[in-house]
């Protein structure tokens, strides 16, 4: 069963943090994915550059539209996600809870859809 | 009904909760589960008053529900099945018609506790946690929840079915959770149970103070567990706990259906043998050496229980087991009741000084057992006019008619001490 974890958490609180500090939380995830990746559980880790970088689009009548910044002001932002290969919801919960922001930030865990021949 | 009929409906009605979590996990769905074990009732109105009572109706039903399940699956339009259930279905057909001949299944006791943890998963929400318990291991329609809960049946249907698509879609596990994670999960279903017997117990909605039905679900829920996890001392604690105050149930509700707090209780009208089961469940749990919340709440009940006057309270002891409590939950509530029973231990006016700093906190202002109580201490040192103002207080505060009328006939009588802990603040959990 494939899960998303998504990884939200405040931007501002990392940016605001000190080189040093940034770094041990930087190596915390190093460390997390590497036992992740080691389980065999993994199936891919990508984290995302800060909101400052988005862009946001809608087509509307056939127009696209864009606009500068993520789709939705929140005080926390989608940081990253790993899409994860386990036994059931209680092993994906087990997994996002030692995901390094899960004791600032949040993680939603979702289930992949099943769609055949995709 | 006929005769046959009835006692057809009796054995289903006592065997076929275990049946159903059973069938839940062969057949790894909760609708295809409940559609089977209602067409094996049907089979056994048929056949039990032909050929007889099965002698062990629980794994006739299971049997036959689950052979339902596959006629069930065939008959399945194969483009609208759905492609879980077209494995499902040739999983069922190889175990039932394969080359092994087909063993007779029984109800497994461990699926029903591998059912109690997937229906109070931390993944739903309370409400959803609720209508499942109720509807899957209580038995009750999700009607006779609607009616329990005052909500509508659409609502109930609603909650059950978001629930059962997320197990299904998510991928709630069917198990019994591990050494490492047993304490927490077992909590929440402690918390769906005591939530179920406080809405029965209290009604804070509703007209009457007790709705029986499920008041007397929670305690079977309970049994349960504690047949099921006889190891758990919180479990156990919990029983006695509901047991000791439901034990009271026909001494809390006057004649007139007015509410009588605990120390105006005609004692005679307890419970004594609910009392005794529930104090020899508190003292087995407590043996065990790992104390929680549940089991010093249950304590604090039959310290209440064991006292054959209001005066005979040992208020010192239960003083103590509120202090306790509070160490593993500190809230406002059971730091009023700490202060209650300081009152009685050491006098009104320790009572008065513990409350005024609970009323700087603020977190009471709006409940009616605080000024009920702070009134109740003031009459005490004969300080009538300050506890009139606090029922005035309280008055507009009151959560039920019970409590309101109480508290009008406090303000029109003549000071009268009422010289007991107030009960309905002993329900710390609340709703």
């Amino acid at each position: 069963m494939k899960y998303a974890l998504l990884i939200y958490a405040a931007e501002k609180d990392f940016a605001e943090k000190s080189h040093e500090e940034q770094g041990r939380i930087f190596n915390q995830y190093m460390t997390y994915t590497v036992e992740l990746k080691k389980s065999g559980k993994m199936l891919s880790c990508e984290p995302l550059d800060p909101t400052s970088t988005a862009t946001t689009i809608r087509v509307r009548n056939g127009k696209t539209v864009s606009s500068d910044g993520p789709f939705a002001d929140t005080k926390e932002q989608l940081g990253g996600i790993y899409v994860v290969d386990v036994k059931d919801l209680n092993e994906a919960i087990s997994w996002a809870s030692k995901i390094p922001d899960a004791r600032t930030g949040s993680i939603e865990i979702r289930p992949l859809m099943n769609v055949p021949e995709m | 009904m006929n005769q046959a009929a009835d006692a057809v409906d009796r054995i289903f009605r006592a065997e076929s909760r275990p049946v159903l979590a059973t069938l839940i996990r062969l057949l790894g769905d909760f609708d295809l589960a409940e559609d089977a074990l209602q067409d094996a009732f049907t089979a056994a109105l048929e056949t039990w008053p032909k050929e007889g009572v099965p002698t062990s109706p629980g794994a006739w039903l299971t049997t036959a529900a689950r052979r339902k399940a596959i006629d069930r699956l065939r008959h399945l339009r194969i483009v609208e099945a759905t492609r879980s259930q077209l494995t499902l279905s040739l999983r069922l057909a190889q175990e039932v018609y394969g080359s092994q001949p087909e063993l007779e299944v029984s109800p497994v006791s461990d699926d029903q506790l591998r059912l109690i943890f997937t229906c109070c998963h931390p993944a739903l929400s309370r409400e959803a946690q609720v209508a499942l318990t109720l509807r899957t291991l209580g038995g009750l329609s999700t009607a006779e929840i609607a009616r329990a809960f005052l909500i509508s049946d659409a609502t109930v249907a609603q909650r059950i079915a978001r629930a059962k698509q997320k197990i299904a879609r998510a991928r709630i596990p069917y198990e019994i959770p591990d050494h490492e994670s047993l304490a927490p999960r077992l909590d929440a279903v402690l918390n769906v149970v005591y939530l179920v017997f406080n809405e029965g117990y209290m009604a804070t909605s509703h007209e009457h103070l007790v709705r029986g039905d499920l008041v007397a679900d929670a305690l079977r829920l309970a049994r349960g567990l504690v047949t099921l996890l006889p190891g758990e001392p919180e479990a156990i604690g919990l029983l006695a706990l509901m047991l000791l105050h439901d034990s009271r149930r026909e001494a809390r509700v006057s004649d007139e259906g007015n509410l009588v707090l605990l120390g105006n209780q005609d004692r005679n009208k307890w419970n004594r043998l609910q009392i005794e089961e529930g104090v020899r469940l508190i003292e087995r749990a407590l043996q065990m050496g790992r104390p929680g919340p549940y089991q010093i709440q249950g304590a604090i009940a039959a310290v209440h229980a064991e006292a054959s006057t209001p005066a005979d309270t040992d208020w010192p002891q239960i003083a103590i087991l509120y202090e306790q409590l509070l160490r593993y939950e500190r809230t406002p509530v059971i730091e009023l009741n700490r202060a209650v029973a300081f009152s009685f231990a050491a006098g009104p006016v320790e009572g008065l000084s513990l409350l005024e700093g609970i009323e700087q906190a603020g977190a009471l202002e709006q409940y009616a057992p605080f000024h009920i109580a702070r009134a109740d201490m003031l009459c005490r040192l004969g300080r009538h006019e300050e506890a009139l103002e606090c029922h005035r207080r309280a008055l507009p505060l009151a959560p039920n008619d019970q409590v309101r009328r109480f508290i009008e006939q406090r303000l029109h009588q003549r000071p009268v001490t009422i010289a007991s802990e107030t009960s309905f603040v002993n329900n710390e959990k609340g709703i």
